[in-house]
């Protein structure tokens, strides 16, 4: 069994650490390119989202590369994803491939169903050893988090341009190549030393909140690193979702995450009643939550036809009025560019600081 | 007296009979929008975002429609209908895209039914009804338990071939005589019903005596029939009827001659059940087509689609000697291959 999954930003890195240290065969698939969304569209429905596009291209990259097995995640809807991979399996068949889908669906009775599920994937290791490689995986997706986070703020101020970038490149190739706790700790300390002799400007940047689907949030290829090109030009990014607080609301009881939930929920409640599926009350309510928090300004991401980030989509120009806050909506799919992507970018953080200029009567020098 | 405005979109298709009965019994008057008309349609563009598809964006317009006729418009948030399956994230989200639109709209009837949580969510809804109308608890009961029959008593008319806008008010079709061809249209009730929407898509059928089967007009036990054997349960209530009643068609081909699906473009349920039901339509080599419409479909452009698809099942009914007129041999039957 050779095994294989799709990309989705720092969740493919611990991923593959749970897999290789389960002693799988693991083939992971090429980095996404233009290519893969190429291959992606042509093979997929018109209409879908651009999740799904990119799944099928690293599905067939990685099949090509010799995988033989993807692992894939269900769900129960009202999202489309819960039913992407069985439409993913339908196309994979009829282009002729010989590759095995195994889809992780939430337990609908039992917790014990997941056990059985996975029992093919745990490769003889014992259940103690399992969950050990389990929270090793966890361990290495949060300080991946914890990284990027930080980075995404400092990158606003930092004094040599490209610095953070660096660091994060570094973060990457060991951080993400550890496979045993020791090591972990090691890598972690030692970027942990980067950033804080990390040379900064003191000054205050412009905040932007940025809320929208989880895919295009995470994974930056597809993204087009908006988050990065909003750090250069001097602006301090927080993110409303990763991965790890996904995998602590949903998958770990963990109190602090649940009351977390709660309080978005709280807060979206004026504008949207209930869930929408996927992460369209979550946009609301971390809207809310930022444009409390004082936030220069909000962008909402999402691929094109997303169903619940068009509710929320729809809802968000009466947040901005009601909180006199700008909001800008990125819609992308395989057709976007990047010059494109820039100039609004641009565009939305003149008017950030033009903003902030007449609010405080001191005009902003660039960066 | 309170009057209560129904807009005539979206799921008005399905629940129309039940909300009159509830609404009239309670006191109310019932006040229906007419039938989408560019009007209408413009409205509803106006008053949304893009990216929303088209069948919200007449949902837009009727209720705006409404605003000025009634008191309480009718738009009642629908989560689910029944356990594990939703409605859509759309219709989950209207109401609160009604209300946060940015537009002056009426006041709105929206109660919360989400039977996945089980049915004590009817209690909650039918008190919250009670509460914005003013009325107390036994006539609101009353009239929920008489509402309830309703929807079966236009069944027997819908599954005589009726469309359910014919079934309510008791319209009738005239059948055109030498009828050759029955075709299956597919889809959403409020794309396949709406006379803009679907470009009349159902009349233009009759018109060229096509006899039309929906899924409204096929019974449970056969859409069973088509979901028996899906590899993972639908948790989508208005795809589950697509799907079943397309598998149903393709597994007995005796039926229909041929399959329509009608959705709209940004539909996101559609995207993955459409290709779905085409890709099992291709393997079985039935008659298959997916028309995409929005708020910019020209009609001709249909009419000719729609045409070609009907002179390719007569052709393969008639004159099947799977001889291409040109090029290159485009199909040849399995059985001499």
């Amino acid at each position: 069994m050779r095994v294989t999954f799709p990309h989705m930003g720092t969740c493919s890195i611990a991923l593959q650490a749970l897999l290789e240290n389960l002693g799988l065969d693991v083939v992971p698939p090429p980095p996404i390119t233009g290519k893969t969304l190429a291959i992606g569209a042509q093979y997929s429905p018109e209409c879908v989202c651009l999740p799904f596009k990119v799944n099928i291209g690293n599905y067939i990259e990685a099949a090509e590369n010799g995988a033989d097995t993807v692992i894939m995640a269900g769900g129960i809807g009202p999202c489309r994803f819960g039913y992407y991979a069985e439409l993913q399996r339908e196309i994979l068949q009829d282009l002729g491939l010989n590759v095995n889908m195994l889809v992780l669906e939430p337990p609908l009775g039992m917790i014990t169903e997941i056990w059985h599920k996975l029992s093919p994937l745990a490769n003889g290791n014992s259940f103690a050893k399992v969950a050990e490689i389990f929270y090793f995986a966890w361990r290495l997706g949060k300080s991946l988090d914890h990284v990027e986070q930080t980075l995404n703020r400092l990158r606003a101020v930092e004094m040599l341009p490209g610095a953070c970038d660096r660091i994060w490149n570094d973060t990457l190739r060991t951080v993400g190549k550890t496979r045993t706790f020791r090591e972990l700790r090691e890598s972690a300390q030692h970027i942990d030393w980067m950033i804080k002799t990390l040379p900064i400007r003191q000054q205050k940047p412009l905040k932007v909140g940025v809320v929208g689907e989880i895919y295009m949030l995470l994974e930056p290829k597809v993204n087009l690193e908006f988050e990065k090109r909003l750090g250069r030009m001097g602006i301090e990014v927080h993110r409303s979702l990763y991965l790890s607080d996904w995998v602590c609301e949903h998958l770990l009881p963990e109190p602090r995450a649940k009351l977390h939930a709660r309080k978005v929920k709280r807060a979206a409640a004026p504008y949207l009643r209930g869930h929408v599926g996927g992460h369209g009350l979550e946009t609301i309510g971390h809207s809310v939550l930022y444009a409390n928090e004082g936030i220069d300004g909000i962008i909402q991401v999402l691929p094109l036809t997303c169903m619940p980030e068009i509710v929320a989509q729809s809802i968000l120009p009466r947040i901005s009025k009601d909180f006199s806050l700008p909001i800008m909506t990125l819609i992308l799919d395989e057709h976007s560019g990047e010059a494109g992507l820039q100039t609004r970018l641009e565009a939305f953080v003149d008017m950030l600081h033009t903003r902030q200029a007449i609010a405080t009567g001191v005009e902003h020098r660039a960066k | 007296m309170v009057t209560i405005g129904v807009p005539r979109a979206l799921l008005y298709y399905i629940y129309f009979p039940m909300w009159q009965r509830f609404l009239t019994d309670l006191g109310c008057k019932v006040v229906l929008s007419p039938p989408t008309n560019e009007r209408i349609l413009n409205l509803g563009t106006q008053a949304t975002v893009d990216e929303v598809c088209a069948p919200v964006k007449v949902a837009f317009g009727h209720v705006l429609d409404l605003a000025d006729k009634v008191d309480y418009v009718f738009v009642p948030r629908l989560v689910s209908v029944e356990p594990r399956a939703y409605i859509c994230p759309k219709l989950m989200g209207l109401p609160d895209m009604v209300k946060h639109s940015g537009n002056k709209m009426p006041e709105l009837l929206s109660p919360d039914v989400d039977l996945s949580r089980g049915k004590m969510s009817i209690a909650r809804a039918l008190s919250e009804a009670r509460h914005t109308l003013g009325k107390s608890v036994w006539p609101t009961l009353r009239a929920f338990y008489l509402s309830l029959g309703e929807n079966h008593k236009v069944e027997q008319r819908l599954m005589s071939g009726l469309t359910p806008e014919e079934a309510f008010h008791g319209t009738a079709w005239r059948r055109t005589p030498g009828v050759r061809m029955k075709v299956a249209v597919l889809g959403h009730p409020y794309n396949v019903y709406d006379p803009v929407l679907s470009m009349s898509l159902i009349e233009q059928l009759r018109r060229s005596g096509v006899d039309v089967v929906t899924a409204e007009m096929l019974p449970q036990h056969k859409i069973d029939v088509g979901l028996q054997g899906l590899s993972k349960e639908l948790f989508w209530t208005l795809s589950k009827k697509v799907l079943g009643a397309g598998l149903y068609f393709v597994k007995t081909p005796r039926e229909v001659d041929g399959i329509i699906v009608l959705s709209s473009f940004g539909c996101g349920l559609e995207s993955l059940i459409a290709d779905l039901l085409e890709r099992n339509a291709r393997r079985s080599e039935f008659p298959f087509m997916h028309l995409i419409g929005d708020e910019h479909s020209g009609e001709a452009g249909v009419v000719t689609r729609v045409e070609a698809f009907i002179d390719m099942v007569k052709g393969r009914s008639e004159h099947a000697s799977n001889i291409s007129s040109h090029g290159n041999l485009q199909h040849r039957p399995t059985s001499t291959t």
